[in-house]
């Protein structure tokens, strides 16, 4: 399987007569893209199209997802497959990105896992959604009282249509940068670097239902078995994103888009170790689901003769218990395993950081406690609606001062402290 | 200007007496006694100890309370900024009072507390949550190094300047999580640890996975016809509007609520302030997380005495558990108060 990546590098952002690229800039026809979002009846009248940028004091929230626009120039199907475009399988062929851009999906809440993005500032720091430069999507139900699930949907696929139609409105520009990456079929991956340890990465996705939701293909990951994907399939969108858990460790489908651990294996590849496939496992509710795919996701890793598992986890709490079975039985099947997690130890950080924990877990990393406070000073302008800081996932009654500031837990800022490992923030013990 | 400190010893450095004088009372001298003086010398001028508690080590056992309450009444005037206790070494008595001055100051007064102390001084493991605590050889011959480092850490503290991992500070390990900015995104992190634990390389987790109290459960109730059940939840379910606030997440609270004359929760009187779960099912009817509903059948049809006045509730999404075992204990005190007999715990 081989991929490339035709990369334009964004830099700014404007609105103009016709959308395209050219110069570092991505000119935006914004009544074009508003039309494009505003076909779905489950959307209000009151949609916008806002623009941030990277330095400017500019606060979006609540942010629900981030998608990179992305659109497939060659090979079989297109991105977001089984979502906005047919389910034909991805991965092949050339993809066009727009790095260093993101499409934002903000406004009225869905419910209360949504997250703030500083453009500037000390909670710029915390996320990586910062340094892009946003195309925000400010988004309204038609009914304020509609069914949340119905919102959701429109909110996920208002921000595909818009990833996929910024990039395909770029589809004729000379890229600046092709990237090419390759994944060998399971037989080539055995007979390769037979000095090498075999290893997989064991890719767990938040799916616990009811609006903490995973698309793979289009199909709700929490009905899956834990199945076999190549990485590059998940760089043309195979993975979406229907989260509305706490916005500091959802996976965005932008950091699946770009999962780095995938980025760092794939070049780790063939020096460190043979990487010969990705697993993906669900995160379901019910004990006998847990059990199940731990049991499966590990014993495919068996089947393929793997020395050792990356393990990434999604969210925290109940999904902590998926993360524990995972590593202990991967390990108890001669497996090593690292895990990937984030923590909830308190305000202070003196309490434990995981709801679930096995003396197998002895390679562990952390992206940080996202229970710890910040103060995020006013910002010029607002995207969406300040006042959600009381309520969201990470704040408290009075999280919003009357001057503007927000005081919340690192929680509320989108991608803060990613389990995919995007950001640099971790933690150590004082 | 210096910044001020006050130093705490006990009755043998302050040269009063050994264990013959270990029942002197707290007092207060200005300025310096003893240890202080190699204090002094390490603060270079950037500190000063405005006054010397001294206080005989059975005495503070004996009295604990009183003693640290007349020793706060002590220091207040002084307006301090930071606390020093000890060094303690590896004596038990005087760690033990070294570490529950600290706490008490720090909790009084909100400002940095310092102590010194041998690893294995119980005061380490009693109240090395609450204070810096330097380690310190076993004995009094670590004078020389002990003192200067305590004194580093505790001006460190007054500038506050950022404080790093126990090994490179010297002091003994507080089991509280601090976030950094790492130089490599936490993914190369953990792919690097992957490639050395593959290696059989040396590598140290960032995390180490932590040992939990397991608690067993009651033995089952024999007389449930006359038993008092009170039902409790984690599942924020809350009278309309949330009154009091009950966060959605990382909860501060716990909330208690009447349901005297209550037969049935509803979209009218009830919802839920939990934050981790769709809360489109609960907001249609409380009952499905809290069932009060089928209380009130058991409870005509004498399955069981009756149904608690109040119930408990609270948000267990991201809540630390701290907090947790606080409110745990709380509703506890009020269930036992009201004689409840058992409690129906409901979870999402």
């Amino acid at each position: 399987m081989k991929l490339e990546l035709h990369r334009l590098n964004v830099k700014s952002l404007k609105f103009g007569d016709k959308t395209g690229f050219a110069d570092g800039v991505l000119t935006v026809n914004k009544s074009e893209l508003l039309a494009l979002i505003s076909e779905d009846e489950l959307l209000g009248k009151n949609l916008d199209v806002d623009l941030a940028i990277p330095g400017e004091s500019v606060r979006v929230m609540p942010v629900k997802d981030v998608i990179e626009p992305r659109f497939k120039l060659e090979g079989k199907g297109q991105v977001f497959p089984g979502m906005i475009s047919d389910v034909e399988t991805v991965g092949e062929g050339k993809t066009l990105v727009l790095s260093g851009c993101a499409v934002l999906t903000a406004g009225k809440l869905v419910r209360f896992q949504e997250g703030i993005i500083d453009m500037s500032g000390p909670g710029a720091d915390y996320t990586p959604y910062s340094k892009t430069c946003n195309v925000v999507l400010v988004l309204e139900p038609a009914d304020p009282n509609m069914d949340k699930h119905d919102y959701e949907k429109a909110c996920r696929t208002a921000g595909l249509k818009a990833a996929k139609y910024l990039a395909e409105a770029c589809k004729d520009v000379k890229p600046e940068k092709i990237e090419s990456y390759e994944f060998a079929k399971i037989r080539d991956a055995m007979n390769s670097y037979p000095e090498l340890p075999k290893v997989g990465y064991l890719y767990m996705l938040q799916t616990q239902g009811l609006l903490h939701d995973t698309y793979l293909y289009g199909v709700d990951v929490k009905k899956i078995l834990p199945t076999v994907i190549s990485p590059l399939e998940v760089m043309d969108g195979a993975i979406v994103s229907g989260n509305c858990v706490s916005a500091c460790d959802k996976n965005s489908t932008y950091s699946h888009q770009n999962n780095p651990v995938i980025a760092d294996m794939l070049k780790r590849h063939g020096k460190d170790f043979n990487f010969v496939a990705v697993i993906v496992t669900n995160e379901n509710v019910t004990l006998a689901d847990k059990r199940r795919s731990s049991s499966y996701a590990t014993k495919i890793a068996g089947m393929l003769g793997l020395d050792g598992l990356v393990i990434t986890e999604e969210g925290f709490g109940n999904p902590d218990a998926d993360l524990i079975m995972n590593c202990w039985k991967a390990e108890r099947l001669g497996i090593k395993t690292a895990l990937l997690t984030d923590e909830y130890a308190g305000q202070d950080g003196a309490s434990q950081s995981l709801a679930d924990s096995c003396p197998e877990g002895d390679a562990c990393v952390t992206a940080g406690n996202a229970n710890e406070v910040i103060i995020l000073p006013p910002m010029q302008k607002v995207i969406g609606y300040a006042e959600e800081a009381n309520v969201i996932a990470g704040g408290w009654n009075g999280s919003l001062a009357e001057d503007g500031t927000i005081t919340v837990e690192l929680q509320a800022i989108t991608g803060a402290t990613s389990e995919l490992g995007y950001t640099k923030l971790g933690a150590y013990t004082l | 200007m210096a910044f001020k400190v006050i130093h705490y010893i006990n009755q043998f450095y302050a040269n009063i007496g050994g264990e013959e004088k270990a029942d002197y009372k707290p007092e207060i001298r200005e300025g310096i006694v003893g240890p202080g003086m190699a204090l002094k010398a390490a603060f270079k001028g950037e500190a000063e100890i405005v006054a010397t508690v001294i206080c005989g080590d059975s005495y503070f056992a004996s009295n604990m309370d009183e003693a640290t309450n007349t020793i706060l009444d002590m220091i207040r005037k002084y307006e301090p900024d930071a606390f020093i206790a000890g060094p303690a070494f590896n004596a038990g008595r005087y760690g033990t009072a070294c570490g529950a001055m600290c706490a008490a100051v720090a909790k009084e007064f909100n400002i940095p507390v310092v102590s010194g102390m041998y690893p294995e001084n119980p005061g380490v493991e009693m109240y090395k949550k609450f204070a810096w605590i330097v380690e310190t050889p076993d004995s009094a011959i670590g004078m020389r190094k002990a003192a200067p480092a305590m004194a580093k850490l505790a001006l460190k503290l007054l500038k506050g300047e950022s404080i790093g991992k126990p090994e490179e500070e010297g002091y003994i390990e507080r089991g509280i999580r601090k976030n950094m900015f790492y130089e490599k995104l936490a993914a190369e992190r953990c792919v690097d640890m992957f490639i050395a634990k593959l290696k059989g390389e040396p590598f140290e987790t960032e995390y180490k996975m932590p040992v939990f109290d397991r608690v067993d459960p009651q033995p089952a109730v024999k007389d449930l016809a006359h038993a008092t059940i009170a039902l409790v939840t984690s599942g924020g379910i809350c009278p309309k509007g949330n009154p009091d606030h009950i966060e959605a997440s990382s909860a501060s609270k716990f909330g208690e609520y009447d349901i005297t004359g209550v037969n049935d929760l509803t979209s009218e009187t009830h919802c839920t302030a939990h934050g981790g779960y769709d809360a489109t099912y609960a907001d249609q009817d409380a009952d499905r997380v809290l069932p009060v509903d089928v209380m009130r059948d058991l409870e005509r049809e004498g399955v069981i005495g009756k149904l608690h006045t109040k119930f408990y509730t609270t948000v267990g999404n991201g809540t630390s558990v701290a907090n947790a075992k606080k409110f745990g204990a709380e509703i506890v005190n009020r269930l036992v108060r009201d004689g409840v007999t058992a409690v129906i715990l409901t979870s999402t």
